[in-house]
């Protein structure tokens, strides 16, 4: 089923390297690939597209504007940019040029048929799983990847979803045929779950679920503190395995963000409280009934990563309603807005629009689903935007890309246009006209 | 990326009754007597719905997506007593009617959805509430998804408020043969008998492929060979009951055969008394289906998740089976695997009845949502569909496939009221429905928290309104 799209696999990338990424993610070495792009995939492009509408996101809409793109990344951007000698030119009239967007909670490239458990490698079984790093299962070949492509999303964060502690997640562009080649960074960041899915890690209760929380950040600490007591066996007994702290470390010193599945007002205040106690940079995720507690979320400026569409109401959240994106971005959370729908992130766009549909500001969505999530996980110095130096993951649209009757005419993911094509597109091909072409 | 539950399509297949006010008898085709003595021969759970008697209401210069006709702009749409008087141009409102102004706005029928686990699969979603499968058995024909129905259930305001008026509620998809469906109005109600469309048949679901081979692979069937071998062995046994049963109501002498519920349903199946409607994704199952209906010499009324008909568009067309669709769901199993987005279009273009449903919770709050997607997925892929045709998707279709379309579905002259005001372009994600009627019955309005009813369970809980 595994078919290769999009490019031809990089022959000059050292198998051995993947091993690597996942071995330092494992001793709690926050992994870097900073341009670490193979030269071979950029062939020194300089890319023009001329008098388009353009939102860099980071500041105002620039009408008539140019963005200029060479060996991946943006170089420049504005109403008066000349054209470089050479650069192959895209005109842009009536269209719109957004930052690629960013899917901020995914499993692409871990997770292709859903029920297949063969297809999936997003989740550990424990509980506690801080070294699980999902990076060695990601899956550059998959279908999904390419379907996403199409409507604009260049940029993933991939991870687990299943325990207390579930793991890392990693950064991906959804560009690249080895693992070397999509990690962007990782880890970026830890994904833990408060919400009633993690009841049975706590004995059967939240206040169990805490309690063991906060014992195993405890311990990590400890254990930071005593490494030496540790290896001499002069410790206590701790509550994870030696690799489980030490892939806390990072998250207990500030510098790896934290994802916590939090949806019922009251599980948002206790991940608060954790984050207050032990200095954790939280990002909330799921937020059901953030709305509810907006006010606190923004004075601590937690951002929030929703899906605008879920509305029903659970015992996980009985508060659930669809303009939550809204009223949260009207406190001053920063809002991180994604899809759940099936078939990967392809819906990313519209999961926007509905947050539009709904009171939220069309340029607040935009960067909801660009500039925040880069933001966040603290890589808004590459991502999310249109500036100077930035990568360059640029989409064209027909029109407005929040809205139903445009499409991404050119989606560039490091300065290269992907290819207009995927698993779907050539089932199109194939049974446009019946009987099909076999 | 886990927040919205799909289990429900893993598991669920539906199977919904639609009551009918004038009370259908079951199998048995005779005349419902209250004072027989066999209960065959009573009153089968009858609607109780009553039209709400309101004033006639009058919406003037808006745009009106009719499904039966060209759009229209600066057109008026008028209706009394629960049924359109006109639709038009140059029309003036009566003395006695509420002018709404759709100056700016649009108008459409009201939206019907073909798949819905509404009541039967109800919020806060925990076992207590989880009534849609009956998955003890391969073949239960003889449950009614109207008996698992609940009316409280808190997700049907929030359909309502994205201007659904009638859904069919169906059984899961567990199960061959899941059971009977009920097609129903969205209306407030503390029965469900009071929200039973009258005059609608009861629907049979069926379902193909991975579900029930999964939940029945320790007993079987486990294979779909050992589905198809299900199916056929039921019908065998219902073609041999109604042929009892019809020959004993010619006469009615005697004492009439024993009474089997499971037959009764798939002998009025045969009959074609009760619409077959047929969970299937696969293109060569579903071709499967069609001979197994050829055989037992009953139609297949609609295919429902059928993800790829466009492989097989050309046959749906020959055999008049309507297709149910997503417009984009795609790999969450198998079966879904080869979903692409042009399937409503392709299905358009061939020449079959295409339309968008939802089997979901959410989805059905945005059934012209998913319709758009799906139109300008096939309009940007070069296929030639029109918005008076990807209108008809989520209203006169689903009206033809639940047998109700010389009911509802469309915005003619003499059908139910049935009229969704929406604040745009109901093909653009910027459009709410700002008003809903429901047979004449505003049931929803966005500016009135008066018209915006909640079920009992959120009171205390969720704000009233909030969100919608």
């Amino acid at each position: 089923m595994r078919r290769r799209t999009g490019g031809q696999a990089d022959r000059r990338s050292k198998v051995g390297e993947t091993g690597w990424i996942a071995g330092a993610a494992r001793l709690g070495i926050a992994v870097l690939l900073l341009s670490a792009f193979p030269p071979s995939r950029l062939t020194a492009q300089t890319i023009a597209i001329t008098n388009a509408t353009v939102y860099p996101v980071s500041g105002p809409k620039i009408e008539h504007g140019t963005v200029v793109m060479r060996d991946g990344r943006v170089v420049a951007v504005g109403p008066s940019v000349a054209v470089p000698a050479g650069a192959t030119q895209v005109d842009g009239t009536g269209k719109v040029v957004t930052p690629g967007l960013f899917h901020a909670r995914s499993t692409l490239g871990l997770s292709e048929v859903g029920s297949i458990a063969s297809t999936n490698e997003a989740d550990h079984t424990g509980d506690v799983n801080a070294a699980f790093n999902v990076a060695d299962g990601l899956d550059p070949a998959t279908p999904l990847i390419p379907i996403a492509r199409l409507e604009g999303v260049t940029t993933s964060l991939s991870g687990p979803t299943n325990g207390l502690v579930a793991g890392q997640a990693v950064l991906i562009d959804l560009a690249g045929d080895r693992v070397e080649t999509l990690v962007a960074k990782s880890p970026a960041a830890m994904v833990i779950d408060l919400s009633e899915q993690s009841k049975s890690a706590g004995g059967g209760s939240r206040a169990g679920m805490l309690q063991r929380l906060r014992q195993l950040f405890l311990d990590a600490q400890d254990y930071d503190r005593r490494k030496n007591d540790f290896r001499k066996n002069a410790m206590q007994e701790l509550s994870a395995s030696a690799a489980d702290l030490e892939a806390l470390g990072p998250v207990l010193r500030g510098e790896l963000p934290v994802v916590a599945v939090a949806n019922r007002e009251s599980d948002i205040a206790s991940a608060l409280r954790l984050a207050h106690e032990f200095r954790l940079r939280l990002i909330v995720a799921g937020g059901t009934e953030a709305w509810k507690i907006a006010d606190d979320l923004a004075r601590a400026r937690v951002p929030v990563i929703i899906n605008p569409i879920n509305d029903i109401p659970t015992f996980d959240g009985p508060g659930a309603r669809f303009d939550g994106a809204a009223l949260l971005a009207r406190a001053g959370v920063p809002v991180i807005i994604i899809e759940g729908e099936t078939g990967g992130a392809r819906n990313l766009r519209w999961a926007a629009g509905y947050a539009v549909r709904f009171g939220m500001a069309w340029d607040s969505a935009l960067a909801a689903v660009t500039l925040n999530p880069a933001k966040a996980l603290g890589v808004d110095d590459r991502y999310g935007s249109l500036g100077p130096g930035k990568v360059a993951d640029v989409v064209v649209w027909s029109g407005d890309p929040l809205d139903f009757s445009s499409r991404a005419e050119h989606v560039y993911i490091r300065g290269v246009e992907v290819p207009h094509t995927s698993r779907q597109t050539e089932l199109l091909e194939r049974y446009r006209t019946l009987p099909p072409k076999y | 990326m886990r927040s919205r539950p799909r289990s429900l399509l893993f598991l669920a297949g539906l199977a919904g009754c639609a009551a009918s006010a004038q009370t259908r008898a079951p199998a048995p085709a005779a005349p419902a007597s209250a004072g027989s003595p066999q209960s065959w021969d009573r009153p089968q759970y009858p609607s109780t719905y009553h039209r709400r008697p309101n004033p006639p209401v009058f919406i003037r210069n808006a745009t009106v997506l009719t499904a039966a006709g060209p759009e229209l702009t600066g057109a008026s749409v008028y209706f009394r007593d629960g049924r359109i008087v006109a639709v038009g141009k140059d029309l003036s409102p009566p003395a006695d009617a509420t002018v709404v102004d759709g100056t700016g706005k649009y108008v459409t029928p009201g939206l019907i959805d073909t798949h819905s686990h509404l009541g039967v699969y109800a919020a806060p979603g925990t076992f207590a509430e989880s009534d849609g499968n009956e998955a003890t058995n391969p073949v239960t024909a003889q449950v009614w998804a109207e008996h698992s129905f609940w009316p409280q259930d808190p997700q049907i305001p929030l359909a309502v408020a994205g201007g659904v008026t009638v859904i069919q509620a169906l059984p899961g998809s567990a199960n061959l043969i899941g059971g009977r469906s009920a097609t129903l109005r969205l209306v407030p109600a503390r029965t469900v008998q009071d929200m039973k469309l009258p005059g609608a048949p009861y629907g049979l679901k069926m379902a193909c492929g991975e579900n029930p081979k999964r939940v029945y692979r320790t007993r079987g069937p486990s294979t779909r060979m050992g589905n198809m071998a299900g199916y056929r062995e039921a019908f065998i046994r219902a073609e041999r009951y109604r042929q009892k049963w019809d020959e004993w109501l010619k006469e009615r002498k005697g004492t009439p055969p024993d009474r089997d519920l499971q037959l009764e349903t798939l002998a009025d199946a045969l009959r074609g008394k009760i619409l077959v409607h047929n969970h299937c994704y696969r293109a060569d199952e579903l071709a499967q289906m069609l001979d197994l209906a050829h055989e037992f010499g009953f139609k297949i009324r609609s295919f429902h998740h059928v993800v790829e008909g466009y492989k097989v568009a050309d046959l749906l067309a020959k055999e008049g089976v309507a297709a149910s669709v997503w417009s984009d769901w795609c790999c969450f199993k198998m079966e879904s695997f080869d979903g692409v987005p042009e399937n409503a279009a392709l299905i358009q273009q061939a020449g079959a009845r295409a339309i968008i449903h939802s089997d979901d919770p959410i989805g059905i709050q945005r059934l012209n949502q998913d319709a758009a997607k799906a139109m300008y997925a096939g309009q940007q892929a070069g296929i030639a569909v029109t918005r008076e045709q990807a209108i008809r998707w989520i209203t006169a279709n689903p009206a033809w496939a639940l047998g109700i379309d010389s009911l509802t579905g469309t915005l003619e002259p003499g059908k139910a009221a049935d009229v969704v005001l929406w604040s745009g372009d109901p093909f653009s994600i910027y459009s709410k429905a700002e008003q809903v009627y429901n047979d004449g019955w505003l049931v929803y309005d966005r500016d009135d928290p008066k018209h915006q009813p909640e079920t009992d369970f959120n009171l205390g809980i969720a704000e009233p309104g909030v969100g919608r």
